[in-house]
């Protein structure tokens, strides 16, 4: 029938990628819808305070921004119930960047120079990030930023509430290091974070005697994992970590097939920097039941604070909502903020709100957290098996909280490097070479 | 030995997904050379049926638990095969031999099902068959009467209107009324979780080779459904039918053959295999409202190299873009090679689960400069190209 209705293989090839070819220019071109919720009124009489909330509400990312979106909600929402700040109410203005770039950075100038928001808080890869930064140094404009992240910078502009590298991917290898063994394979998405994660292990475990038995990474989207295995298995043939790095859908590929290939936790212990409580219950908890993952807060965590943040949350959004890190990261970067407002005593003069910022202290849900000089925070690392239930039942935490090195002290490059941002004495305070170093 | 035996039974298992994804696409391009671009949504409501389905066994206990695939496997054919009738039905049939258009459309399909599934709630079912009782209906009901020509233009907007308006309102009316119960999304953007039954879990150490019963599960079924293919086309009455319409449409009719019901029957059998490919895949990866996009291209790749048209070309091309694939991604290339030399650090460099894909599409790319027909071409005067 194909020679009937003229169709051959070669106008089928050309159809297919000029069908393929508009789809990604209709998907690159396409204006981000606004999800505003009626935040987008202006204010009358200058009685609110104007902050910009910058997330993927719809596209790939939109499953992981959104609930970090409720976070940032619940803490504005709590703080306006509790008075507002300065007297006055916050006035959250949501704008979507659509998991695309480009359009980070178009919604951020749109924030700053149109709404004229005093703060952003926003973005979640680090590809949005680094999209929206020359933005806010341009415009000396302030961003505050709650993933996890592969560190390696040191912004003015941007204050980071998730973890540098050194409180998350370090602590997470010392512990596999002493407790499950020393031969580790590497598995990632094929993308900036899981390169250069990688990268600061391999160097680690090189300074530390572990060894790293090989490396491998999956096209995010990928979802044939049976070379992969089959090469941990050729790596490993006694067992052996597994550090995870796998982003996004290519993780339920991997734990649902590494069980049929016979990789128990028992003896292929896996490490992922990138699950929590929502992913769990994506994946399944029968795949992923004796596995680790770090994080500096769990839903499990025991603190008051964290049962009423918890308690809070599920009742606002609903009793079978999870929460997870980056949420927690969201609401410590909402609370900071107000309390760095409030000691400088205007929300409108950037200058004063950023050295106001620095050694604020707030008791999050995870813990008693610190704005350090360098624009980080410090924060407890913990980590986590998946119990029966889904949730994470914490088996290591660090005792005190970790003090926050954005440059890496195991990679070459970045070693004996700091950043503070209270330093006039040195030319470059986001990156300088620290004393005794 | 136990190498070659591995290596062997690995290809053979990405290869068996491959076909099983690719079987359907390659009945409905190879018969009525209709190219199907929401096939992968298709295979995605395969997998949502998988999900409700084992849902349900759930509630019923572990027992229950570990039979849902039998029941999950026909329904996902039957669900999805009834999508791809009123897809044929209600789209394609209008579109026969215009193949551009047909690409086209079936592209919209496929984004306004990923969307549907992102976005279905109680209240959106509602105010769907509201609509179709009061537009559909209406139509038929005015049909029956005598409407004056200048009239007669205004019924379908008027009925449109009337029916989005009346539809939308009391969906919204219900939906405030009876709050999140009506409006939360049956499944949401997020991803969801398919537990295969414990029967199909872990595997199975023979000859010290590792056999994930999974692996083993999709390859009988790709088996059982390459059987009933067979027996279908090559031994049932629709089966010859369909073969006759296949090579002479016009001539088929005049004898008396049915071509419309035909036409659905095809694309009914073709949706029902992605349906099925949709539930064996829900066992090894991802179940969510974009789970089709990662499977489409490898599919058409494998219809492609085979030779359209030709289910045999379709086996033996899976069977190898499988191997090919597991051989470069595992490093396998690289296991009889001294270290240190300068073929070694060669292979080495390509032999990554990104590369392999790459030159995956890399050897098709030259293997088609030299076959452009494919495996195995169709021989005839008819073929054009």
């Amino acid at each position: 029938m194909a020679q009937q209705f003229g169709l051959g293989r070669r106008k089928f090839l050309v159809y297919g990628s000029a069908a393929l070819g508009t789809s990604l220019l209709i998907k690159g071109c396409a204006p981000a819808t606004e999800t505003g919720g009626g935040g987008q009124t202006p204010a009358a009489g200058g009685d609110t305070i104007k902050v910009g909330i910058l997330h993927s509400l719809s596209g790939t990312m939109a499953i992981s921004e959104k609930s970090v979106v409720d976070a940032t909600q619940l803490a504005i929402e709590q703080i306006n119930q509790a008075g507002g700040v300065l007297g006055k109410q916050i006035e959250p203005i949501l704008e979507d960047g659509a998991s695309d770039w480009p359009t980070f950075a178009e919604k951020a100038t749109k924030l700053i120079d149109q709404d004229k928001v005093v703060a952003v808080f926003g973005c979640w890869t680090s590809a949005s990030r680094k999209a929206v930064l020359p933005v806010f140094e341009a415009k000396n404009h302030m961003l505050w930023y709650p993933v996890q992240y592969e560190g390696q910078e040191c912004s003015k502009n941007i204050f980071y509430t998730g973890a540098a590298p050194n409180q998350q991917i370090e602590p997470a290898v010392d512990w596999l290091l002493q407790n499950k063994g020393k031969k580790f394979f590497l598995v990632g998405s094929d993308y900036v974070f899981p390169r250069t994660a990688n990268t600061i292990i391999k160097a680690q475990l090189a300074a530390k005697g572990g060894e790293t038995v090989g490396e491998d990474y999956l096209p995010l989207g990928n979802t044939e994992v049976t070379p992969i295995i089959t090469r941990i298995r050729n790596a490993l043939p006694d067992g052996g970590v597994i550090f995870n790095t796998l982003n996004g859908d290519s993780n339920v590929a991997f734990f649902k097939q590494l069980q049929g290939a016979g990789l128990t936790p028992d003896k292929y212990p896996t490490m992922s920097v990138s699950i929590a409580e929502e992913e769990v219950q994506a994946i399944g908890v029968e795949y992923l039941k004796g596995h680790y993952a770090a994080w500096n807060y769990f839903m499990t965590v025991d603190t008051p604070e964290n049962k009423a943040f918890v308690e809070a949350f599920k009742a606002k959004y609903g009793q079978n909502r999870v929460t997870n890190d980056p949420m927690e990261a969201a609401y410590i970067a909402v609370n900071l903020w107000k309390q760095a407002v409030e000691q400088a005593g205007t929300a409108d003069d950037l200058e004063k709100v950023r050295q106001a910022a620095i050694g604020q202290t707030f008791n999050a849900p995870e813990g008693p957290v610190k704005m350090f000089p360098n624009h980080h925070i410090s924060k407890t690392v913990r980590i986590g098996e998946v119990g029966d239930d889904g949730l994470f039942k914490i088996v290591y935490s660090t005792p005190q909280p970790v003090d926050p090195l954005p440059w890496n002290q195991f990679v070459a490059e970045t070693k004996g490097f700091a950043c503070d941002w209270t330093r006039t004495d040195v030319d470059n305070p986001g990156k300088f070479k620290a004393a005794g170093a | 030995m136990t190498f070659l035996f591995e290596s062997v039974f690995n290809g053979m298992s990405i290869g068996a997904v491959l076909l099983l994804t690719a079987l359907g696409l390659a009945i409905v391009f190879g018969i009525m050379g209709v190219i199907n671009l929401a096939h992968g949504e298709l295979m995605m409501l395969g997998a949502y049926t998988t999900f409700v389905v084992q849902n349900g066994f759930r509630q019923l206990g572990e027992g229950w638990f570990d039979a849902y695939l039998f029941i999950a496997v026909p329904l996902a054919f039957a669900v999805a095969a009834g999508i791809g009738v009123l897809l044929e039905r209600g789209v394609i049939r209008y579109l026969y031999g215009r193949p551009l258009e047909t690409l086209l459309a079936t592209w919209g399909v496929s984004l306004i099902l990923q969307q549907l599934v992102r976005s279905i709630s109680w209240q959106m079912t509602l105010q769907i068959i509201l609509f179709c009782l009061l537009f559909f209906g209406g139509r038929w009901l005015l049909s029956k009467r005598a409407i004056a020509p200048p009239w007669q233009a205004w019924v379908t907007p008027v009925l449109l209107v009337l029916s989005v308006g009346i539809g939308l309102t009391a969906g919204l009316l219900v939906g405030g009324a009876v709050g999140l119960a009506m409006t939360k999304p049956w499944f949401g953007a997020q991803g969801v979780d398919v537990t295969a039954p414990s029967w199909l879990r872990g595997g199975v150490n023979l000859w010290g080779v590792q056999f994930p019963f999974v692996r083993l599960f999709i390859i009988a079924l790709t088996a059982v459904c390459l059987v009933a293919i067979y027996l279908f086309l090559l031994r049932s009455q629709w089966g010859l039918r369909i073969r006759a319409v296949t090579q002479n449409r016009s001539m088929s009719a005049c004898l008396g053959i049915p071509t419309q019901t035909v036409d659905a029957l095809t694309f009914a059998l073709g949706s029902g295999l992605a349906g099925v490919a949709g539930c064996a895949i829900s066992l090894l990866g991802s179940v969510s409202p974009n789970t089709g996009q990662n499977y489409i291209v490898e599919a058409f790749m494998v219809v492609v190299v085979g030779g359209v048209g030709k289910i045999v070309g379709s086996i033996v091309a899976a069977l190898g873009i499988g191997y090919v694939n597991y051989v470069i991604g595992s490093g396998l290339m690289t296991r009889f090679l001294e270290p240190q030399t300068a073929l070694f650090a060669f292979f080495e460099f390509f032999a990554s689960t990104s590369m392999a894909r790459v030159m995956v599409f890399i050897l098709i790319i030259a293997f088609l400069q030299l076959r452009p027909a494919g495996l195995f071409p169709q021989k005839g005067r008819t073929v054009d190209a």
